[in-house]
């Protein structure tokens, strides 16, 4: 039965479907109008009309004040690795760094190198075990010596959004420059740059929809400015390298149209999530939903199953179909499980075997039965091979390993 | 997604002998939940005939730990507690058709509460093994920062080149460089601090020298750490051998004929193919040859070994500036005859 049923996908957190109306924007631009857009000739200046309207479309839906504020880049890794050096060069006399633990790679370990071999001060702001950001400790770690404080809008594993308009203007009360790695949070909530203090913001473009390999950083007007890259004079030269033509316009394509449904995804969105959960929690005992229920992406759901690895329900999941994702170690093959749930505190007995669930706008009701009508059977057959488990429930008092 | 083979994938979806065993009167548990790993082996042995009658596993762990967990099982049923003792993880591995770098930890779980169910059952006690594995740095290897840190303190390394030397991580494709030099610069210092080496000994991040950029040929990797091998000396980096510039010039010698009367290279006789090679290009080059006498030079083929022709420039051409850029036109000439890249390298006739 399950060869005959379509594949589930609940990873788009990962990466999303390019929507088709996106690629047919992207085809001509490969091989009819492929010109440069530097160019002077028509097909040249075709390109360059093209990429105009994407940036509008992209201006709008992060609400830009002007749409030279955006600089495109190859995606939201370099994006954030720009912002954060951009901000230490510019800043002279200012060395360190406020930022989450919870951050993405793309922040965290450029952190840790800064911090290792270019003298930059890292402060990482720990957050409770519901996700949220200790405010606290961010008052405390501002000060005249903060060059850049970078917080995620959205975290990608459970969606726990941080209350980055607040935050930009703490760090604007010492001077210090605001970014935010917004990868998450775009074309999944309602984004207004020019009623905020933020300076910098990181985007994804493969996040909404859009092609692989692209993404931009918004650059506060005024906000000085050290280029990562140096060559010619793209993107007013703030990021050298002939335009990505195709994929710019396949992006201005999926901003507007996630832009164009938005509200009605979000409300949708939420309320499969939430059945998903729901539905989940209630069949499954010793489980439970992370992240802050109060504030957090409409899309995203990470469930925690105790005394089971996630690898384990990930396999299983996908031979039934449903392609998920999982904080746990083994997925990545470092041995340590989500840094992000061990931030927040969640015992070990959980994070191995913590799966998120992303939806997109194009997730159905379909969908959600399908994983609710699997997983119980997944969970309790992997329980019944678990040295934790017995019949009459988690017992890991009773098993005592040579070495812990 | 893990690139699994179908035996670990069919052991994982129907693993064997899952579950607990009630009558089990020897039980081995290894792992912990903050590891994210951990095997409760539980056998029934026969106490008059030391054979393991039975034996069940459960598991907490990804889906290759399952399944050696199962393999486990599987290999030991029917066997004494002698013949028992003597697998390794290895074993486990190979019955499930290899494992990936990254995962060959589940096969020493299973190895290890192998090891503690048989000590339960004879009564042996077991050393305490603090199992620090770490990231794995080395993925060609399969080699974790614990062992290579461990490896670093116990033979006081304190260059890359040893730190390969005894414990194979870089030596594949060397693109853990980068995780290498930190772990080894931070180990270092620890080390100064502890006493154990001198400052001046200790590696410091970006001191080593680039990689050598010709293709390294017939330098392996020992299997085994060399032990016996001579403390580690600071500043002498191992010297890649090339073979490509050391094998020319004495290779020259027997097939030093003039390129009008292209003799077919020794290396090149047995095979037809080979030796149509070597005639083509000798042709070409007889064809180009006006262009460096036009420059008051000459220039012959010496030999070809595999995708090498060796030539040799006389005249004006010998140390010329144009030499090169003539020879890249030969080289692309015979390129595109032979159908495959070749490589034109002036050299000494001797």
């Amino acid at each position: 039965m399950k060869d005959t049923l379509p594949p589930v996908y609940l990873d788009n957190n990962a990466t999303t479907r390019v929507f088709p109306e996106v690629v047919e924007a992207m085809l001509p631009y490969f091989t009819e109008q492929f010109g440069n857009a530097s160019s002077i000739h028509a097909f040249g200046s075709e390109v360059g009309g093209a990429l105009r309207q994407a940036r509008k479309s992209l201006q709008r839906l992060i609400g830009a004040e002007f749409d030279h504020e955006i600089i495109f880049t190859s995606g939201g890794t370099e994006s954030n690795n720009t912002a954060i050096r951009s901000a230490l060069q510019v800043q002279p006399g200012r060395n360190e760094v406020i930022t989450s633990m919870v951050e993405h790679p793309a922040i965290l370990s450029l952190c840790d190198w800064l911090e290792k071999h270019e003298d930059v001060v890292v402060h990482r702001i720990p957050v409770d075990s519901q996700g949220r950001l200790d405010i606290d400790a961010y008052r405390a770690a501002l000060s005249d010596k903060v060059a850049v404080v970078s917080f995620m809008w959205a975290n990608n594993e459970t969606g726990t959004i941080f209350p980055v308009d607040g935050l930009a203007e703490l760090a604007h009360e010492h001077g210090a420059l605001f970014h935010t790695d917004a990868v998450q949070a775009v074309g999944k909530v309602p984004i207004d740059l020019k009623t905020t203090e933020i300076d910098m913001l990181s985007l994804s473009s493969h996040k909404f929809h859009g092609p692989k390999g692209l993404g931009a950083l918004y650059l506060r007007k005024g906000t000085r400015f050290r280029p990562l890259m140096r060559g010619g004079h793209q993107e007013r030269g703030r990021r050298a390298g002939t335009e990505n033509a195709p994929a710019i316009i396949g992006l201005g394509r999926a901003a507007d149209m996630t832009l164009a449904t938005m509200a009605d995804d979000s409300a949708r969105m939420t309320a499969l999530r939430d059945r998903l959960e729901q539905g989940l929690v209630q069949q499954i005992g010793h489980c439970f939903v992370t992240g802050d229920p109060r504030d957090r992406l409409p899309n995203t759901a990470t469930v925690a199953f105790e005394f089971i690895e996630g690898e384990a329900i990930l396999l299983k999941l996908n031979q039934a179909g449903i392609a998920a994702s999982s904080g746990s170690a083994c997925t990545s093959g470092s041995l340590e499980p989500s840094h992000v749930l061990r931030a927040m505190d969640i015992p070990f007995t959980a994070a191995h075997g913590a799966i998120r669930f992303s939806l997109s706008r194009e997730t159905t009701d379909a969908d959600v039965d399908r994983v609710l009508a699997v997983m119980p059977e997944i969970i309790s057959g992997l329980r019944e091979m678990s040295p934790f488990w017995s019949d009459d429930g988690a017992k890991p008092e009773g098993f005592n390993p040579e070495y812990a | 997604m893990w690139d699994y083979s179908d035996k670990v994938k069919e052991y994982f979806f129907n693993p064997r002998n899952a579950g607990a065993l009630a009558d089990a009167n020897a039980v081995g548990e290894v792992g912990s939940l903050s590891c994210g790993d951990a095997l409760k082996l539980m056998l029934k042995v026969n106490p008059e005939t030391d054979i393991i009658e039975d034996a069940k596993f459960q598991t907490f762990g990804c889906g290759s730990a399952i399944a050696s967990s199962s393999a486990l099982t599987e290999l030991i049923i029917g066997k004494t507690i002698a013949e028992a003792r003597t697998l390794t993880n290895q074993d486990i591995a190979n019955f499930l058709d290899g494992l990936p770098p990254e995962k060959m930890h589940c096969s020493v779980m299973g190895q290890e509460a192998l090891t503690a169910a048989v000590a339960a059952y004879t009564g042996e006690t077991l050393e305490e093994d603090d199992h620090e594995e770490g990231a794995l740095i080395c993925k060609c290897f399969g080699v974790d920062a614990g062992m290579i840190e461990r490896a670093i303190r116990t033979n006081k390394l304190t260059t890359l080149e040893m730190v390969t030397f005894y414990t194979k991580a870089g030596g594949g494709c060397n693109s853990c460089r980068e995780p290498l030099e930190e772990l080894l610069a931070d180990t270092n210092k620890e080390m100064v601090a502890e006493g154990l080496i001198k400052a001046e000994e200790a590696y410091i991040f970006g001191a080593a020298p680039q990689p050598v950029k010709k293709k390294a040929q017939g330098f392996v990797i020992p299997d085994q750490p060399p032990t016996p091998m001579a403390p580690p000396q600071p500043s002498a980096p191992v010297q890649i051998a090339m073979p490509v510039v050391a094998a020319a010039a004495p290779a020259a010698a027997p097939v030093a004929a003039p390129a009008a009367a292209p003799a077919p290279a020794p290396a090149a006789a047995p095979a037809m193919s080979a030796a149509k090679e070597v005639i083509i290009a000798a042709k070409i080059i007889e064809e180009m040859r006006p262009v460096f006498h036009r420059d008051g030079g000459d220039v012959e083929l010496v030999d070809m070994e595999g995708s090498l022709i060796l030539v040799n420039l006389t005249g004006a051409c010998s140390g010329c500036q144009i030499a090169s850029l003539t020879l890249g036109g030969l080289q692309t000439k015979i390129t595109e005859a032979l159908g495959r890249p070749v490589r034109v390298m002036p050299v000494a006739k001797t």
